[in-house]
């Protein structure tokens, strides 16, 4: 980092290119500059950095001998499915190898009566359901991004969507994976039955982000097509009755297949894009989708638009048929582009609180937000808390990214002060590194390293994400003490 | 609750005093779950003291309670708003603690259908082999800050860590609940409970006793009797004690002197070719096996269809009870307990001799 990049790099690159090409076909190696440039940066744009290679491997042998060969010469890696994540988790490493996983994009078995499929890390999200949909199954988690991010990043990541409530994130939704780790081991966890012996790794590898073994297979489960799905809009002029009736619908003993929120900004921009039939006066609009079997559907629906009027929502449709829900759904899932439509760029957030806070963080966010001068709106899984405030900012202008990090830090430390925390679905990354320093204490940071230890001794895959070292936090923290003010040395790259 | 005590301070002296002897510890909850995993000996660490529901919000879904509350106790709560555990934690004793139950991860007849305790753990305080209180995960349902250390101990035997706080996802308990039974094959049984769970139908439990089929329905009671019309059937008179029999292990099959297997199976495996006497539970992915074939040939059976078996009760305790791990899976569980317990102090042998 202190050393001058350009005397060493091309030098260590001709050496590494050496060490890749005797386990790797040449056309699995990229090295120029150009084809480089596509793999600078994630969802997560603002931040970008060349890596010194890109491999693009084709069979999980060639994956094990790169890593080998990697750790071997002391070459960090970061993999890397689509590229969609949104905290600078496939941001490469200068000094490093990007192993991208794209050509690991086939769905090797369908086991239509145990309900599970076979897929490798690159195989898209939404290929897998459309995949299976002719046998009447499903993949549950649906990320908004499911027609581009690949399996593996769901697992990496442990990425939710809209119907995560009811069907859980992606950890409740695989049963085994095989990774490789950093000196080449293939291991398997889970297997083809509900449950595996000894530790629960399947948990473990989901959502620890590349940091622990590169993901070459996944078994994920299948579920049946809910019967019916249906879905209720409700209009408020009060954010907060909005999230009182996400409570009450909670406490009538509903479990709602998805119970999204988004506020009037949102609303404004996702009308006038996809024109979903949105009310565009109402201070907030819920969604919320009943399925399962028929007739438990219209029973609920009719609960769900009596609890929706007890608190004081100002209108309530139920689509009329599929083309509307679909509608309705699209304007809530075109949300992120629609409010990029309002502002050159913008800045997702992914904190997690206590239902009940809603209201107050809402109210907290607007203040913030006046204070900062940066407009933010707001969409999210109201149904498990997971927020998702959008900042509206012009990257072009100088200072304004950083004043986005700064209301964005604060956003996320008030998540963590009600009781929430950092990142629900996007993970910590390089975005979340310095809060991380707020949500954990020394000693829970110091574990985290040791069980990354037991993974990867010589910290090479994917370093400097999502657990920061303590020195970093000692520095961060005093930052804090200083006010804040301090240049985020993450910046200067911009 | 009048009976809350936090023993933190004292668990973690015994910690730390174990840490500078060596000695290793065991750590009990209520017990009832001591016969499970390998036997081994040390000195005693009694989490049961440490008790009392922590928070409970019924609009959030979510408890937080001390690992030594009893499990009824739990329960007991929740049933007041109408809430649950989905996951069907097998009590296996009157002193069963939350600690005990989330520490061998077991579930029960719902865990198909609902998830299993994994899946419901949301975070969780312990102590590490370092003698310090580290909490992970945390209340809310969706979070990503940091390695699942919650998951990781669930099932992991006390093995990493003591059990101090455990948080959950709790759900509402159905409106309603049928239960149908229907005379079959073992093969026909197998077919058609994988038939069923290829639908969209409210099940929540189907277990086969090698000649009745039990499938249990739930929800609105509208959709319980559509599906009641579907799958048809004699309807079950006194479900709910045939259900906590199967997952207290007091059904009739439980009883007698041969060791109780567990073999975990993919749930359409047709019927495995082992000498003994079957009790197939969660829709044919969890079967229980009364015999005294040798071990080997038993796991050799499950293992070749993708599953694996345990000795759950019986046979020699002393030998291992759990399905052997593949060598670089086993040497990653070395390398784990290391970085959560260096000294070897929790458990030791409880899961793996060398573990
Ligand atoms: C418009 C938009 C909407 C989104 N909506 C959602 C949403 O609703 N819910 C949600 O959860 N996320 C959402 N995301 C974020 C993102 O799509 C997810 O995080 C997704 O899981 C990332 O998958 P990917 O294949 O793009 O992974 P990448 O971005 O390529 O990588 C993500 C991380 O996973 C690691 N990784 C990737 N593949 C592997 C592998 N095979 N083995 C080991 N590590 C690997 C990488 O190193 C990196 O750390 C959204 C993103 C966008 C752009």
């Amino acid at each position: 980092m202190s050393t001058p990049i350009i005397d060493v790099r091309p030098h260590k690159r001709r050496e590494l290119i050496a060490v890749l090409r005797r386990v790797l076909p040449a056309a699995a190696l990229l090295s120029e500059q150009e084809d480089l440039r596509p793999y600078e940066c994630d969802g997560l744009s603002a931040y970008r950095e060349l890596p010194m290679l890109v491999a693009l491997p084709e069979t999980v042998e060639q994956v094990r001998a790169a890593l080998a060969a990697c750790r071997e010469h002391g070459v960090p890696v970061v993999a890397r499915g689509a590229g969609t994540g949104l905290s600078g988790g496939a941001l490469p490493d200068p000094n490093g190898l990007l192993l991208s996983l794209a050509k690991f994009n086939r769905i090797l078995e369908i086991d239509e009566n145990n309900r599970t499929a076979r897929v490798q890390p690159g195989v898209r999200n939404l290929a897998i359901s459309q995949a299976v949909a002719p046998l009447g199954l499903y993949y549950a988690p649906d990320p908004s991004s499911q027609i581009a991010c690949s399996i593996g990043g769901n697992v990496a990541e442990n990425a939710g969507g809209i119907h995560c409530l009811k069907y859980g994130l992606t950890v409740h939704n695989i049963q085994s994976l095989q990774f490789v780790t950093m000196d080449g081991s293939l291991i398997t966890v889970g297997g083809a039955a509900l449950d595996a012996p000894g530790y629960d790794l399947l948990a473990f590898m989901t959502g620890s982000e590349g940091l622990l073994g590169v993901i070459v297979e996944i078994t994920v489960k299948l579920l049946p097509r809910p019967e019916r799905a249906q879905v209720v809009l409700a209009a408020f002029d009060d954010v907060e009755n909005a999230g009182n009736a996400v409570a009450a619908i909670i406490a009538a003993g509903i479990v709602p297949a998805g119970l999204e929120m988004m506020d009037n900004l949102a609303i404004r921009a996702a009308e006038q894009f996809v024109h979903a039939g949105y009310p565009v006066d109402a201070a907030a609009i819920l969604l919320c989708e009943l399925d399962g079997v028929n007739e438990e559907v219209s029973e609920q629906i009719l609960q769900v638009r009596e609890i929706l009027k007890q608190c004081g929502a100002t209108e309530s449709h139920t689509a009329r048929d599929e083309r509307e829900r679909t509608l309705f759904w699209a304007g809530r899932k075109a949300a992120f582009p629609a409010v990029g439509r309002l502002a050159p760029d913008y800045y997702c957030m992914d904190g997690t609180i206590p239902r009940k806070h809603l209201a107050q963080v809402l109210r907290r966010i607007g203040e913030m937000s006046a204070d900062a001068g940066l407009a933010v709106a707001n969409v999210f899984h109201a149904g498990d808390g997971n927020l998702h405030p959008l900042i509206l900012y012009d990257a072009s202008k100088p200072g304004d990214l950083g004043r986005v990090e700064q209301l964005g830090g604060r956003i996320l430390e008030l998540c963590v002060t009600v009781g929430g925390t950092i990142t629900g679905e996007h993970g910590v990354g390089v975005e979340k590194i310095n809060q991380m320093c707020m949500q954990f204490p020394a000693s829970a940071l110091a574990q985290f390293h040791a069980l990354k230890h037991a993974f990867d001794p010589d910290e090479l895959l994917n370093p400097g994400k999502a657990v920061p070292t303590l020195q970093r936090c000692a520095e961060h923290g005093a930052m804090h003490v200083h006010g804040g003010n301090l240049p985020f040395p993450d910046l200067e790259r911009f | 609750m009048n009976d809350a005590y936090d023993s933190s301070k004292e668990l973690r002296a015994l910690v730390c005093a174990a840490m500078h002897s060596g000695e290793p510890l065991q750590i009990s909850g209520g017990g009832s779950k001591s016969f499970y995993g390998r036997a081994t000996s040390g000195t005693c660490l009694a989490a049961h003291s440490h008790r009392g529901i922590v928070s409970y919000d019924a609009c959030e879904l979510v408890l937080t309670a001390r690992a030594g509350t009893p499990l009824k106790q739990v329960e007991a709560v929740l049933a007041e708003r109408n809430q649950m555990l989905a996951f069907e934690p097998p009590h296996l004793g009157q002193s069963a603690t939350l600690g005990g139950a989330i520490a061998t991860g077991l579930s029960g007849p719902r865990r198909p259908y609902a998830g299993a305790a994994r899946d419901f753990v949301l975070g969780v305080k312990l102590i590490n082999g370092q003698g310090e209180i580290l909490s992970f995960g945390g209340q809310v349902m969706k979070n990503v800050a940091g390695y699942d250390v919650a998951r990781l101990m669930v099932g992991a035997l006390g093995t990493l860590g003591v059990l101090l706080e455990i948080s959950l996802k709790v759900l509402p308990r159905p409106a309603t609940e049928l239960t149908l039974v229907q005379h079959r094959t073992p093969d026909e049984a197998i077919e058609v409970m994988n038939i069923w769970a290829r639908r969209s139908l409210p099940l929540s439990g189907c277990c086969y006793d090698g000649d009745r089929l039990y499938v249990r329905l739930c929800g609105a009671g509208s959709a319980v009797r559509a599906a009641h019309d579907k799958i048809g059937g004699e309807v079950l008179a006194n479900a709910h004690e045939f259900w906590q029999a199967l997952r207290e292990q007091r059904h009739a099959f439980f009883d007698g002197p041969l060791p109780l297997w567990r073999i975990a199976v993919p749930p359409a495996q047709p019927p495995l070719d082992l000498s003994g006497k079957w009790l197939i539970d969660w829709g044919g992915a969890q079967r229980w096996l009364k015999s005294d074939a040798d071990a080997a040939t038993i796991r050799r059976a499950a293992a070749d269809c993708g599953g694996h078996a345990t000795l759950f009760r019986g046979g020699d305790r002393g030998g291992e009870i759990f399905h052997p791990l593949a060598p670089e899976l086993f040497r990653l569980h070395r390398r784990i307990k290391n970085a959560m317990d260096p000294k070897h102090i929790f458990n030791p042998g409880r899961m793996y001799s060398n573990l």
